[in-house]
């Protein structure tokens, strides 16, 4: 009775199977090259032939609009925008990751924790993450930001501390429903250690919507970085920092519009590429 | 008008596609259902028969559309239909029922309402009448208490009675077609039992037509005139129920029918026989027989190359077959190839012992006090080495609970569970030794979640070895090889990850890493429940040959008798978290039975025997309250003693050695015939 069983002929095991997950729908295209052209240009920041974002050009605040030697025009103090915003990309897309990188491994591990031993531990891991959460994120900002110190550090952490309930709730809801998955228990029947099964049987497992949401977060990151630079609050000037950029050219909007416009349009592409690349990504890992 | 067929279906093509990815998924389909007839179709999964279902219904998606043919019902082309009448055909004339009866109930309206709307909707009644239709419905489908059941949510109803209120639902119209899609899959085999007979009932006091489309043969058998066998989208063979069953002239059919384990067939007799490969894509494109490449009787260039025509079969004038070689084929017997018969093994000395086993789960209740969940109670059982002992019991038995305990992935409240000389009953798996876990391991139920999809199969086998005995890589990676071989598996599958497996071939992987660990015992959670059936005999020859050759010990755990039957040497049963009865398979199988065994045993659809339809007993209200005194089974039980089985424990019956029944009928009334129904 060898009946070779049940065999299907079906094709050879891809070789990017590591890569399976970063197959887009055409919205997530669209934000990759988005993304990639901002990323492009933080890298190339130094080399490509602009002023410097510090100098001022005290000649060219006769005429502030964008002009031949300036394309995006200067602001107040005489300073080339496009080289600001270029070398702004390099702040925000610096800041931005790392922050997130931290809340994610912080969210993600806690969520592992709570979600798998439960009991007191997950209680008290939510009540935290549940009272962060409740806090308006604004006052937060201001306040810890006011009694520390506006640094690059310093919004690192307080982005981190906000973000990481947010990773923390999706983990340990999936961490939930995986543990009771019976590879789990099959692992746990060889006798893993309960680190091992968080990190390799639970982890991988949950990683597609996790890196989904990674990808809002960065989004709502860049926003946020925005807001503290405008609040006056995010990196002390004179680093090029869009958010900054607004606040020191908004009261002169209805004269020229430019100088605020163009800052709030870096925002919203690089916003608005993570979005469609989370959205990308989510259509994949939904349907497979 | 009166002597054409209700539902016709003309050389029927359906295809499914996106773009320029076309695939078809019935392919040339004729059948028709006369008034008043049950006609099954029958095939595995991906066979096609839902599809003919939706296409009926003019349900199929946006991705899916009829490419050739018609379906005529009552004369009119289904096609040819306005959005309007096709509202009014569906619902009023054609009703369909599916298999999961939850997703076909609204969660958040009450039964009553869901009845009531179907007359309101389709106009023909007020709300008065529609509720005095409603309630007529939920009588007619045997429903207790309907006016209560109005009022109530449909998570307030037991699985069978949620379907019994869907089929309520399609029946409230009187449609003159009513579809039947799996409608017992995933119910227990007494549950299913009864909502077969209620359906054959229905359709003769009201002469309903009945399409019945199944995997499950014994089904089929309970119910239709006449079936059909759906392979790969083509149908390969139709005719009478008694023809196709009796004289099965195509050898998917034959297949089909020799995968099915029955009650006639015990451990010691010729092993189940399934149908080797799977249906491939390949085979669909396939010009000749769909079939050729899993067929004993393949003949080259006969049976491929050139499209084969449906034939009439020699003396049976309704019965046709797709199959060049059929008239050819050797008279059809019941599993007419096999392997050696098993001999009778001597007794055996014990390995795990259950004394007064207990679990009791501790639940905050509604309004902030504890309740307590009895899962388990007062159970005493005895492993062999070597042998099998199989669990039976429908859901909610404690069967789960009780592998769960031995494994250590639960701890029992009360009683011991002795294994060599330890008492394991309450040690969880994170306080046992490794010893003692490579000694238990468990093979469990779902093949979606049994292995983990971002590993590949090698890994999955290696770590179990690795971190069980501890070996050497270059042995760890001999170890898979040969582990993957003694599953029948080729080596290159230790490359591959878990989705590029059939449900089939990660079972036979999840066997293979319980074994990896040269275990003692193995407890197998309904291991092949979710399989179909062709793949099913399959798994469970593999189980029973390796435990054979393993000299394993195993607990096989599942809900189907029959299975249970030709797997086992000693049998259990739960109901309830209580053991009713105990003993060798032999004795069990054989009168005198427990009153919940007789039942269990009387539900088993027989495809061998198509004709035992009045033999469905009547399951009773499987929702009675908790009790935790007198008899498990005293609700449900046609012996029930009024004022004794409820309120007292029953005392034990030992009518043979080693054999115990839970029951306060005494040995000479106990029930002594299968088909004594009440």
């Amino acid at each position: 009775m060898t009946d070779i069983a049940d065999i299907v002929p079906i094709a050879p095991p891809t070789p990017a199977r590591g890569l399976r997950v970063l197959r887009l729908t055409t919205a997530g295209y669209v934000g990759v090259g988005i993304i990639a052209f901002w990323v492009a240009a933080a890298l190339l920041a130094p080399v490509l032939p602009m002023a410097a974002p510090n100098a001022s050009d005290l000649g060219a605040l006769a005429n502030p609009l964008p002009s031949a030697a300036h394309w995006l025009g200067v602001d107040l103090s005489g300073r080339d925008i496009l080289s600001r915003i270029v070398w702004g990309a390099r702040t925000v897309l610096t800041v931005a990751p790392i922050a997130v990188a931290g809340a994610t491994i912080a969210g993600a591990m806690l969520g592992l924790i709570a979600g798998y031993r439960r009991g007191t531990l997950d209680s008290v891991l939510s009540r935290i993450s549940d009272v962060i959460l409740s806090f308006p994120v604004i006052i937060l900002y201001m306040i810890i930001l006011t009694r520390f110190g506006a640094s690059a550090l310093n919004i690192v952490l307080v982005i981190t501390v906000t973000k990481a309930p947010i990773i923390y709730r999706l983990v340990r809801a999936m961490t939930l429903e995986l543990r009771e998955r019976e590879y789990v228990a099959a692992a746990q029947m060889r006798g893993e250690s309960g680190l091992y099964i968080m990190l390799v049987e639970i982890l991988p497992n949950a990683r597609g919507p996790i890196i989904v949401d990674v990808c809002l977060r960065l989004g709502y990151t860049t926003i946020a970085i925005g807001v503290l630079g405008f609040l006056g609050i995010g990196l002390p000037p004179p680093t090029p920092d869009w958010g900054g950029m607004v606040r020191e050219t908004y009261g002169m909007i209805s004269l020229y519009p430019h100088m605020a416009i163009i800052p709030c349009v870096a925002i919203s592409t690089l916003v608005i590429g993570f979005n469609l690349l989370a959205v990308g990504l989510r259509r994949k890992a939904r349907h497979g | 008008m009166a002597d054409q067929p209700l539902l016709s279906c003309e050389a029927l093509s359906v295809d499914y596609g996106t773009g320029d990815l076309r695939q078809r998924a019935v392919e040339d389909l004729s059948f028709h259902i006369d008034r008043g007839e049950a006609f099954g179709l029958v095939g595995e999964s991906g066979c096609g028969k839902s599809t003919v279902a939706l296409a009926i219904m003019r349900y199929l998606g946006r991705n899916g559309w009829v490419s050739g043919g018609a379906i005529r019902f009552d004369g009119t082309d289904i096609a040819s239909l306005s959005e309007g009448e096709l509202r009014a055909l569906r619902g009023a004339r054609v009703a369909m029922v599916y298999q999961d009866p939850l997703s076909s109930l609204n969660p958040v309206m009450p039964i009553g309402r869901q009845l009531m709307e179907v007359p309101l909707l389709h106009r023909t009644r007020n709300r008065e009448g529609a509720r005095e239709l409603a309630l007529r419905a939920l009588a007619e489908v045997e429903l207790p208490d309907p006016e209560a059941l109005m009022t109530r949510y449909p998570h307030q109803l037991s699985g069978g009675q949620q379907q019994r209120a869907v089929i309520a639902m399609a029946l409230i119209a009187e449609p003159s077609l009513l579809i039947l899609d799996e409608p017992t899959t995933g119910l227990d085999v007494t549950v299913e039992a009864a909502v077969l007979a209620l359906v054959d009932r229905l359709r003769r006091r009201r002469g309903t037509s009945v399409l019945f489309i199944s995997h499950n043969l014994g089904a089929i058998g309970r119910l239709c005139d006449r079936v059909g066998v759906l392979y790969a989208g083509r149908l390969v063979e139709q005719g009478p129920l008694h023809q196709v069953f009796g004289n099965p002239r195509h050898p998917y059919t034959r297949g089909l029918l020799n995968s099915v384990p029955s009650l006639g067939r015990d451990r010691r007799g010729r092993p189940l026989t399934p149908i080797g490969g799977t249906l491939s894509e390949a085979s669909r494109l396939a010009v000749g027989c769909a079939f050729a490449d899993r067929c004993p009787h393949v003949v080259d260039g006969l049976c491929t190359g050139q499209p084969i025509a449906l034939e009439p079969v020699a003396g049976e004038a309704s019965h046709i077959v797709r199959c060049v070689m059929s008239p050819r084929l050797p008279a059809f017997s019941w599993a007419d190839e096999g392997g050696p018969a098993i001999a009778e093994q001597p007794a055996a000395e014990p390995v795990l012992e259950a004394r007064g086993l207990g679990k009791r789960y501790e639940l905050s209740g509604p309004s902030g006090g504890r309740t307590s969940l009895e899962a388990l109670r007062g159970i005493d059982l005895v492993l062999e080495r070597g042998r099998t002992l199989a669990i039976v019991g429908e859901s909610g038995s404690g069967k789960s609970t009780f592998a769960r305990i031995v494994l250590g992935l639960t701890d029992a409240t009360e009683g011991e569970l002795d294994f060599r000389g330890q008492n394991i009953a309450r040690l969880a798996i994170g306080r046992r030794s490794r010893d003692l876990r490579q000694r238990l391991q468990m093979i469990f139920q779902n093949p979606d979640s049994t292995l983990n999809p971002s590993h590949t199969i090698g890994y999955a086998l290696e770590r179990t070895v690795g971190r069980l005995h501890r070996v050497g890589r270059a042995d760890r990676r001999a170890a898979v090889g040969k582990l993957l071989q003694l599953v029948q598996l080729p080596a290159n599958f230790a490359e591959r990850m878990p989705d590029e497996l059939s449900g089939g071939q990660r079972q036979r992987v999840a066997i293979a890493r319980a074994l990896a660990a040269a275990p003692e015992i193995v407890v197998a959670d309904e291991p092949v429940s979710a399989l179909d059936v062709s793949v099913q005999a399959a798994i469970a020859n593999l189980l029973k040959e390796l435990q054979v050759d393993q000299a394993l010990s195993l607990v096989f755990i599942s809900h189907d008798i029959a299975l249970v039957r030709y797997m086992a040497d000693h049998v259990a049963l739960f109901y309830r978290g209580r053991l009713v009865e105990v003993g060798p398979a032999d004795a069990v199988f054989a009168p005198p039975y427990h009153p919940y065994t007789q039942m269990l045993l009387a539900s088993v659809p027989d495809p061998a025997a198509p004709s035992q339809r009045a033999a469905a007993p009547e399951a009773g209200a499987a929702t009675a309250p908790e009790t935790t005194r007198g008899c498990p089974f005293a609700a449900r039980c046609a012996w029930r003693i009024d004022g004794l089985c409820a309120e007292v424990e029953p005392p034990i019956l030992e009518p043979g050695e080693e054999h115990r029944i839970a029951c306060h009928l005494t040995l000479q009334e106990l029930p002594r015939h299968i088909g004594q129904a009440a």
